[in-house]
């Protein structure tokens, strides 16, 4: 019920709780792991490994920002990284698998939005389903091979796109920053100017927040979810080109380790599950904390199984989190209900069995 | 302000009908809104009262008839929200007029955001204008509310009147309430008949759509009644009283 008047200084920095979050654990894995953490390779590591969970985390804010969600950009990784290696390597195209594979993208995220807008299925089934479909369409077509792009360093798609502008630099660490770094900050500067100040994302927030009010002041919904899942099919197929370039491979399960981080650096950024809300500068620190912990527990010596624990744990704490930090009425609810919980669950806190706050 | 053109009424329905699939929902409507008027449009619940508004202000399509829009017959198929917003039609609804989340000033200018020619939004330009809306128009001061409160921290009477004061401010000829005061406490009804009596201050047109007949009976110029998609009768509020007007409603739906 606070800040009824003007904005209060959370709302004034965005996505500040997320930042101070950050910044706390970084100072921990410093602590803990010095030897990883207050050298630069990790943080360099981070401009080549980072960028395509960002650009995937990044589109997610504006689908789950609608209140949508979008489940099927894994195969999409999959599927114009499949048109973008098999064209490039067995055709040679060079730029035009670029192009081609970005326009494979755009064609699945359109289509998602088409079947969600204009055919009315929820974007969580329609998602699920076109995740399957055009990641079988990927194995089927590449026959579940490989495409290893050897040499490829040496063509000016991967220069253009991945390159290592310092390569010849005297510090080793600096040696290998890679570009696509700086590519995926303009995208996501351009992303969040969009989403807070231009049209196209302020209709993304009121979609997300009631498709009702949104229609009755003159929003067509339907058609900015069409280029909302179509955005996002396009940052999935740039995430896919830079993921394959980086790799110098290309294979099919290549997306498939994103659905949970991607998803999570949204939700752990700010952004409501229940949409109408979203924050990229959140986005950006969520993947951040996904990067980051990742790093930090395979340096504590954890194994890859105990990362996706811990970051499925850390999902799952941070949208409880959220649900009852950013909507009064649910944190009554769920007050109420463990008042309930105390009287007829056995659990006596008090006289009435209420929950003393 | 519009200057005054030579036609006498803004809105004007002939033969409208709208199925919903084997629903006959309006039947055969004929019902005229003239300047400054203020309409009151009472029914029971499922008479048909939001469908008749929506074909009214573009929302829906209706399955036929004609629609008239200051005496220019508007094509079906091409009137929209977007359309009946550039002819001076606003429309408040009961609960879904305002974005929760968002801050008022983006509630004030969505769907017509001052921006420039790449779609980007002029922020500072529109705070402005949302602050004067705010302190003008509605006559909030002091209230502790700001162009950057969001929706969800207003109650139920302040959101009419940001909504009405929204309709106001874009110089809407024919303001349509739906509902505005389902739900609200007592003075925060009171505030919503003050917004109803600048409406017609103000030179324009309300169709004003109300359970409670005291309030609608209160500030209409007309009563329109609605029975099963059909208009009944037309009343003045002048030729029968609150309890006379409720009696004759409730022989209405004996007479099934």
């Amino acid at each position: 019920m606070a800040q009824r008047s003007g904005e209060s200084i959370l709302q004034r920095f965005e996505a500040l709780p997320i930042i101070i979050v950050f910044v706390l654990l970084l100072l921990l894995f410093m602590y803990r792991a010095p030897e990883v953490f207050l050298a630069p390779y990790i943080y360099t590591t981070f401009l080549s490994t980072l960028p395509p969970l960002i650009l995937l985390a990044t589109g997610l804010t504006f689908v789950i920002g609608a209140g949508e969600i979008d489940l099927s950009f894994p195969s999409i990784i999959a599927f114009s990284g499949f048109v973008f290696a098999v064209l490039f390597k067995e055709y040679d195209l060079g730029w035009i698998a670029v192009v081609a594979g970005l326009a494979s993208g755009i064609l699945v995220g359109f289509i998602n939005g088409v079947i969600v807008a204009k055919v009315g299925i929820p974007s969580f089934m329609t998602t699920l389903g076109t995740q399957f479909f055009w990641a079988g369409m990927a194995t089927v077509l590449s026959g579940g091979k490989s495409y290893a792009l050897r040499g490829v360093e040496k063509s000016s798609v991967w220069q253009v796109i991945v390159g290592r502008p310092f390569a010849s630099a005297s510090t080793a660490w600096l040696q290998e920053a890679s570009i696509q770094a700086l590519w995926t900050a303009i995208i996501v500067g351009f992303l969040w100017l969009v989403l807070n100040r231009h049209r196209f994302g302020e209709h993304t927030l009121f979609i997300g927040d009631s498709n009702d009010v949104s229609r009755v002041v003159g929003i067509d919904v339907d058609r900015e979810k069409i280029k909302i899942f179509t955005l996002m099919g396009f940052l999935a197929a740039c995430a896919a080109i830079m993921l394959t370039l980086e790799n110098k491979n290309f294979f099919g399960d290549q997306g498939q380790g994103y659905l949970l981080t991607a998803i999570a650096s949204v939700l752990i950024g700010g952004t409501s599950i229940f949409g109408g809300q979203a924050t990229i500068i959140g986005t950006l620190f969520g993947c951040f904390i996904i990067g980051m912990v990742e790093a930090g527990l395979v340096a504590a010596g954890l194994t890859g199984a105990w990362v996706r624990t811990v970051q499925g744990l850390i999902f799952l704490v941070a949208i409880i989190f959220y649900m009852y930090a950013d909507e009064p009425q649910r944190r009554r609810a769920l007050f109420a209900n463990l008042r309930s919980f105390g009287r007829f669950g056995g659990i006596r806190t008090s006289e009435e069995g209420g929950v003393r706050r | 302000m519009t200057p005054a053109h030579d036609f006498a009424s803004i809105v004007r329905l002939e033969g409208v009908q709208k199925y919903f699939g084997a629903v006959h929902a309006l039947r055969d409507i004929n019902l005229s809104i003239a300047r400054n008027e203020i309409v009151g449009l009472i029914g029971d619940n499922g008479a048909g009262k939001s469908t008749l508004i929506k074909v009214m202000t573009g929302v829906l399509e209706p399955t036929a008839g004609r629609i008239f829009v200051r005496e220019r017959e508007i094509q079906p198929g091409e009137y929209s929200v977007r359309m009946a917003h550039d002819l001076s039609i606003e429309t408040v609804y009961q609960d879904k007029s305002l974005a929760e989340k968002q801050p008022l000033w983006r509630n004030f200018f969505v769907g017509r955001q001052i921006a420039n020619r790449f779609g980007f939004i002029d922020i500072k330009r529109e705070k402005e204008v949302a602050r004067k809306i705010l302190i003008d128009t509605i006559g909030f001061r002091g209230a502790g509310i700001t162009v950057d409160s969001t929706v969800a921290n207003l109650s139920g009477g302040e959101r009419q009147g940001i909504a009405i004061g929204r309709a106001m401010h874009y110089n809407a000829d024919l303001i349509v309430l739906d509902e505005p005061t389902a739900a609200l406490g007592v003075a925060e009804v009171r505030k919503v008949v003050e917004f109803v009596r600048r409406i017609k201050q103000s030179g324009r047109a309300c169709i004003y759509i109300e359970h409670n007949l005291a309030h609608v009976h209160e500030v209409a110029d007309r009563l329109v009644v609605l029975d099963r998609g059909r208009v009944v009768s037309e009343i003045s509020p002048k030729d029968m009283t609150v309890p006379e007007l409720t009696e004759y409603l409730i022989a209405l739906q004996h007479n099934a």
